[in-house]
Parts: C-alpha cells; structure tokens; sequence
C-alpha cells in the first residue's frame, strides 16, 4: 500500500485561507496531548499558553516586541520563497546585521556622537545581512550550490563571529570578563513612556505595506512570483533567472539584518551571545503560518510570538519546559504544511496486490 | 507456448480483450462515456480520434493505470480488475508510451534490465534483446548510451521492453509521432510481424493514412464516445476524418496573392553550444525569411527545436551580435525582450509553464509577454486594468472559452488556452513572429483558427517562422520549408517543389548538403 497524492482541480479561496487556521487548531490539540502525557492539565496549559497573555498589558506590549523581529525577517523570506529560493539561513543574516549595525554605536558608546549613530547604525545592519546573504545567493549562481546548505552553514558562522567577539575584541573591559560589549548610547527611543514599545516596531507595519505594494504592483514582484511558479515562463518573460536569485537574498537578508539591529538598539542594548532565540529559524514558520502574504504574516507573528510569551509564563507557572515551546513551535509548522497540502491535494490510498 | 498456437488462427473471432461499457469522470468532465471496445488476436486495432477525445483515458485503463467508474474488463473471457500496470503486465498486456521513459545516462540493456519484474535473471539480456530484434526487425545495439540514440532506437528500446515480456496485446499510443516517415515504414514491418505472430495490437492515433496502411478495425472516438466501429481499409480518409472530428474538417484559406517582401528575420551561421545536459548544439544555422511569408521547419522531435527556438527568440542569447538580424538590425547578443521592442513576436512550445504560467490568470499571462512592449507596466509598475483589457481583446479576436471573468491559465482547455497564447501575440501586430508547435494537442476548431491567424499575419507583411513536428501542417500554412536534423537546418525549399519523400530524407539526417545559406 502507498499514498498518493493527486492534484485537486478547484480549491475555493475559503479553503486556502482557512488551512493555516485549521493547522493552528490541530497544532494546539497536539500540543494538549503532548502536555497530558507529561502529567499537566492541558486546560490549564492552553488558559497561560494563549488566554491569559491576550488579558495583560505587560504581555500584549512583549507579543508586539518579539513579533516585530519575525514579522521583518519572514517578509524578506517571503521573497525567496514565493521564488522558490530556499534561504534557510535568515538566522545567520539576522546575527550577521546586529554585529555589522553594532559597529558605529561600539565605536561611538561614551562619546557625544549626534543622532547620526542611530540610523547610521540600522542602515549598516541591514546592508550587513544583505552581504551575507549574499553570500549564497551568488555561490548558487556561479557555481550552482544547493542554497539551503550554504545559508543554513553559515548561521554557524555567523554565531561563532559574535562568540568570538564579544569574549574577545569587542568585550567591555569592565564587564567582569561577562561576554558581552559595553552598553550603547545609540538606541531606538520608546513610543510611550514606562513602556516596552520601542520605535523599531513602526518598521514592522511599513515593511507589511512595502512588501504588499512590491509583490502585487510591481513587475519585480511579478518577477519573483513567475520564476517561484514556473522558471521557463520566467525566462520568457524576460527576467534574469540569476538576478531575480541576487536580488530576493538580498531583500531577505536586508530584512533579517534590520530586524538584527533593532533588536539590539531596541531592546537589549549591547551585543552578547544569544541576542537571537531563532528568530531566524522561527520566522520561516512564521512565513508560511501567513502563506507569504504580508498581512498573512503580520498575524503569523503575532500568533507565534504569543506562543512564546506564553511559553515563558507556562514555565513558570506550570514548570513546562522552554523545549515544549519549541516543539510547539515545530508541530505548528507541520501542521501548516500538511494543511497546504491536503488542500491542494487529495490524498489517494493505492493499493497493490502483487500476485 | 500460447504464442504459436495463435498463430495458427491470426484474427480469430474470439476477442483476446474486451471492454464494456467503460465510465470513466474527472470532476464534471466525462472522458469516456460507456465505451466499448474489442481487440482480437493477430489484429491490429485502430483506435482513432482527436487529441482529447478520450483514447489516452481508456488505454490508461487497459493498461491499469486508471480505474473506470464503471464498466468492465473482459481479458479473454473472463472479468479482471486491473489495479495498476503490474496487474495489467501479469496478464500479458503491454503499452508502448507516446512520451518515452528512458535514462538517457544509461544503456539500452540497463534500460530494459529496469523495466523487467523483479527476480528475472540479468545473465543472458544481451542475448534476449538480440533475438527479439532479429524476429521483428528491432536493430539495437545493448551497449550504447541511450543520449546517443534517435527518436526512433529509443522507441525500439520501449517495444522491446514490451516484447521481452511476450505480451499478447501490445498497446501503441501515438508510435510515429516522433518517427521520420522511413523510420514509420521500419516500425510497420515490426507491427505487421508482432501481429502474424499472433499478437492483437491496438493502435493509437489520428494519422489517418497509416490507419488505412496498417490496420484492419477501426474503433473511431469523440467527445469521449465510440461514435463508429468500421473498416479502415474501405473508408476514405476525408470519410474518417469527419467520424473523428464530428464535421466537415475546416481547410484554411490561402492568402491572398501578395508578393514577398524585404528580409525581416535573419540567422547567419548561427553556431550555439547547448544550455543544459544532452541538449543539441545548434551547428552554422543560416535562415533568411521575407516579410509576406511563412517558413515551416520541420523535423523529428529532439533534434534542436527548441534550442532553435530559444536561439531564435533570445531566451538563449548568440554568441554573436551579428547571428541573428530583426529588419536588418543585428540582435545576436540582445535578449528576448530587447528582441520584442524591435517587434519580434515568440510563441514556446509548451503552452503550460512556458508560454503561460498556469497559476497566474490570463491578465497576468497578458503581462508575461507584453510587459516590454505595451503600457501594461510603466516604470516598473503593473497596470492591472490595462492587462485585464488586453487578455479581454485576446479573448474576443481569438473566441478563447473560459470559465470565470480573469481565470488561471490552467483551467483553460489545450485548444483555449493556446489560442490565447497565439493571440496574445498576434494582436500586437508584430513584423516577426516565430512560433514552436502552434497547434501541438489541440483539437482541429482550434487549429484552424490558430493557422488561418498565421497565414493572415504574414499577408499583412510579417515574417512568420513556424516550427513544426506535423508535416501536414507545414505543407498547409509554409511557403518554404527547412527541415531540421542534429542542430543543422537545410536549406528552405519553395513548399510546392519539395515532395514529402525528400523531406523525409532531410528528417533523417541524410540527402542534400546542410548549411547552405537560404
């Protein structure tokens, strides 16, 4: 016996749509199983998971602060993806951004350097994972190299750098030996006062319009989305299959860059080992959670960055481990994947009775 | 020793396969519609009909690869059920496909040593392979690589995968389609030997004088309905062709007289290296086609078309700037769309995933190719409005059916959806056009459409360059006519003065001298 699956002629839109909704409701009865067979009530698991960070000021300003930086590198992936470009080193791109944006603020902490730093600092950051992404982008054009390997490998390379960094060059001298460099005076200013809502989460609302403006009007975005869809068309059309590669690494390792740097002049304020939790890895979910649209995304971000405030306050209320969170986070992007699938596919059952 | 025995009694009455009654639905679409169908051994069966009219669906359930609604399967008097090809193959049923399945790195006996059930001894393949080719008249040498070998070995090598399983009923969809008429002439000899060895065969196509050639019964299909059952041998072939087709078929007019104008499209030995692994390197191709007319370039199918194609269109770029001329500008180095701003029009081959994006509606597919030359995108914008006005004029000028206001390209039947592709272009008015397999799988309505639409374009002074794998095409819409073998293309010749054996001749790589300047 074996499965099959066979195109579906018509899939309504209702159904596209309501596949990642369906794929986020199956994820969290897996996930209640998951919590039952560790001994927990997975009520009381689903009421601190999802419910109760959507009743608390403090948690609703931390969603939108860890939802920023996955909701700017899942639109640069988009590009890639929607070209069937798979760029699976974003995390890489993203650490790569904060140690290049880091550069201008290091050299300029304790100093009364003007308010140049700041956007110098995020332009750099951005440009920093562009060049890196870069990096692959051309490996595959000269030379054919599969992407994926080349992009994830060098997240490895990249973590390592920032290691080698902040516990050699760049430590702070009076930082106890800590790995970690001297606090930056360059930073996002916060968009209310007491809070924990920084500028850079305005980047995340502009980067939705952006990038629906560029795939939808633009004959570029047009590019990308004829070369994901058919590469012989493409050619036909008249785009350079090798510069629409270039060009969607580079959006999508500008975008992982900039959301590198605002995380470290938004919020944690110097560079140290860990400054990413994946959000490099965790964005990919994020992408297709939103099927690749940006306001797909935009919810995207904000779902899963609720998994992990939630996951955080299940750790200390329910003892649940942090690796639960990930887990969840990894059923979620199954189930978003098997539900693409059965809703453009039928699975058919073949029997084969060999004599 | 089963195969003796029925030679002894060829075309005995007793069917060796029987289908009745065959439903077979996809969706709201019906391909067959209680089909009935016999084939008796020692005969050779024709199974006529229209691309779409339903014969690939009912072979496929012959040879187990579908599973009908209804109806059922009757092998030599008793009901079966075919569950998949396995099935069909224990019983003695073979097919040769249409679209080979071959490893072109590998050699002919590793090709066949793959296909044969698991367990059967390699030792002596060699030896098998020579005897089968002996008996039925299949030359092939075990040993050679399979990228080496023509249209026609390939085929040779798919037969004698068949063969080595001594099938009673052998299966045959489309065979010559991809043969030059001398390697059709070889295939024949072997047809008629399988079949005086007892062998049924069912024989699929809509060549309509091979079928009068070759077979004795005639099972004709529409619209997914046996529509007659008759013998070919004294019909006339207009006769079957309106059995197939359900009308009169629909000639085209000829152009109005009109004199032959400058030289609007040039190659001047075109020499290319091939983009992609086993390709065909295009070798000192040299073409010059005059506004008014149409050039056909025919050839057996792998034998550069397409790298012709790209070469032609700008897909592929030259290696010179002075290869290829559009109204005596030289464009060799330029790109597609460079090429179309000097209004150079291309249509690819495959409809589905090269002319058009089937996911894309059929605005967007307006945007595909005209994004260059029309305002449907200024300054790197679309406008979508503008792109929904020029897929609704190609709608109207070409009566492209569709479901829905703005539909995907894949949704389009073959016929529709290359109308719109030919139409896309055509509209533009352009003063080249250059069009790979116009009419390749559409049925005869479209056809005639699509080439009335050629003929017209060159009377209004464009060049028209049409390649093609259908001879009868190009003597219906060509003026001159190539032929292309091995990545060289001979000299064009006026089409009233070169015969159908000469070409023929060209096709298979022999004949007169290649590379003469046209």
């Amino acid at each position: 016996m074996r499965l099959e699956l066979v195109p579906r002629r018509d899939v309504p839109a209702a159904a596209r749509i309501l596949a990642p909704v369906a794929a986020l409701v199956a994820s969290i009865l897996i996930g209640g199983v998951v919590i039952a067979l560790m001994g927990r009530s997975p009520a009381a698991a689903l009421d601190v998971y999802f419910i109760q960070p959507l009743t608390e000021g403090w948690a609703l300003q931390e969603i939108a602060v860890k939802a920023t930086p996955l909701l700017l590198i899942a639109i640069g992936l988009s590009f890639c993806f929607r070209a069937n470009l798979w760029n699976i080193g974003a995390e890489g791109q993203f650490v790569m951004g904060a140690l290049v944006g880091s550069i201008l603020p290091l050299v300029t902490a304790g100093t009364d350097a003007g308010p140049w730093v700041l956007p110098a600092a995020l332009l750099m950051g951005a440009l920093g994972g562009l060049l890196y992404a870069l990096i692959p982008a051309l490996l595959r054009v000269a030379f054919g190299v599969s992407e994926i390997l080349t992009s994830l490998m060098l997240v490895y390379v990249a973590d390592l750098t920032l290691d080698y960094l902040v516990r050699g060059p760049w430590r702070d001298p009076k930082g106890f030996n800590f790995p970690q460099t001297v606090n930056f005076d360059a930073m996002l200013p916060y968009l209310a006062e007491g809070g924990r809502l920084h500028a850079g989460l305005l980047f995340g609302p502009i980067a939705v319009l952006v990038a629906w403006f560029v795939v939808q009007r633009t004959l570029f975005g047009f590019g990308v989305r004829v070369s994901g869809e058919s590469p012989k068309a493409a050619r036909f059309a008249g785009f350079n299959p090798d510069r629409l590669v270039v060009a969607a690494f580079c959006i999508s390792g500008a975008m992982a860059g900039l959301a590198g740097i605002v995380e470290v002049t938004g919020q944690i304020g110097q560079l140290k080992p860990g400054i990413s939790v994946g959000y490099g890895f965790t964005a990919i979910t994020v992408a297709f959670l939103g099927r690749l649209h940006p306001v797909g995304m935009l919810f995207g971000a904000l779902v899963v960055a609720l998994t992990v405030i939630g996951g955080e306050s299940a750790q200390i209320a329910l003892k649940l481990p942090l690796d639960l969170t990930r887990t969840f986070q990894g059923i979620l992007l199954m189930c978003v994947l098997a539900a693409d699938a059965l809703v453009s596919y039928r699975v058919r059952v073949v029997t084969t009775a060999r004599a | 020793m089963t195969r003796e025995e029925a030679g002894g009694s060829p075309a005995g009455d007793a069917p060796l396969v029987a289908l009745r009654g065959i439903v077979k639905r996809f969706g709201d679409l019906t391909a067959n519609d209680h089909v009935d169908l016999d084939v008796r051994p020692g005969e050779i069966h024709a199974l006529l009909g229209e691309n779409g009219a339903g014969k690939s669906t009912l072979v496929k359930i012959l040879f187990g690869l579908l599973q009908p609604n209804e109806g059922e399967i009757i092998w030599q008097g008793r009901r079966v059920t075919l569950d998949n090809p396995e099935d069909a193959a224990d019983l003695g049923i073979g097919m040769v496909f249409q679209h080979f399945s071959l490893f072109e790195n590998l050699t002919v006996a590793e090709n066949i040593a793959v296909a044969l059930p698991r367990g059967e001894s390699l030792r002596d393949l060699d030896k098998r392979i020579a005897e089968v080719g002996a008996r039925y008249g299949l030359a092939l040498d075990p040993g050679r690589p399979v990228w080496t070998l023509s249209a026609g070995e390939r085929q040779r090598i798919e037969i004698v995968r068949a063969l080595l399983r001594e099938p009673r009923l052998l299966i045959l969809d489309e065979p010559t389609s991809v043969l030059t008429p001398q390697e059709a002439d070889t295939l024949f000899v072997t047809l008629d030997r399988l079949a005086a060895g007892g062998c049924g065969l069912l024989y699929i196509t809509h060549r309509l004088e091979e079928v009068k050639r070759l077979c004795q019964r005639a099972t004709v299909m529409r619209a997914g309905k046996v529509v007659a059952a008759c013998d070919p041998r004294v019909e006339s072939v207009s006769r079957l062709a309106s059995l197939m087709v359900g009308s009169e078929v629909v000639e085209v007019r000829p152009a109005p007289a009109h004199a032959a104008g400058p030289v609007r499209f040039e190659l001047r030995d075109l020499s290319l290296a091939p983009t992609e692994a086993h390709g065909i390197p295009l070798a000192g191709v040299s073409l010059a086609v005059r506004g008014g007319e149409i050039v056909g370039i025919a050839g057996v199918a792998g034998n550069g078309q397409s790298e012709l194609f790209a070469a032609m269109s700008g897909e592929v770029e030259a290696e010179t700037q002075e290869a290829v001329r559009i109204d005596g500008q030289p464009v060799g180095r330029m790109g597609i769309d460079r090429r179309r701003r000097r209004n150079a029009a291309f249509v690819p081959e495959e409809r589905n995933g090269h002319a058009a994006a089937p996911r894309f509606t059929l605005s967007e597919n307006i945007v595909l190719s005209l994004h260059a030359t029309s305002g449907v995108a200024r300054r790197g914008l679309v406008n979508g409005a503008m792109a929904r006005q020029l897929a609704a004029a190609v709608i109207k000028a070409f009566d492209v059916r569709k479901g829905g206001a703005d539909p995907m390209a894949g949704t389009l039947s073959g016929g529709n959806l290359q109308k719109f592709v030919v139409g896309r272009e055509i509209l533009r008015e352009p003063g080249v056009l250059v069009v790979n397999q116009p009419t390749w799988g559409v049925d005869a309505g479209a056809a005639a459409t699509i080439r009335q639409a050629l003929i017209d374009l060159a009377a209004r002074g464009a060049a028209v360059v049409v390649i093609s794998q259908d001879l009868d095409e190009i003597f219906a819409i060509a003026d001159r006519i190539a032929v292309i073998h091995d990545g060289r293309l001979s000299a064009a010749h006026p089409a009233r003065e070169i015969g159908r054996e000469q070409i023929g001749l060209l096709m298979a790589g022999s004949g007169e001298g290649h590379a003469h300047a046209a």
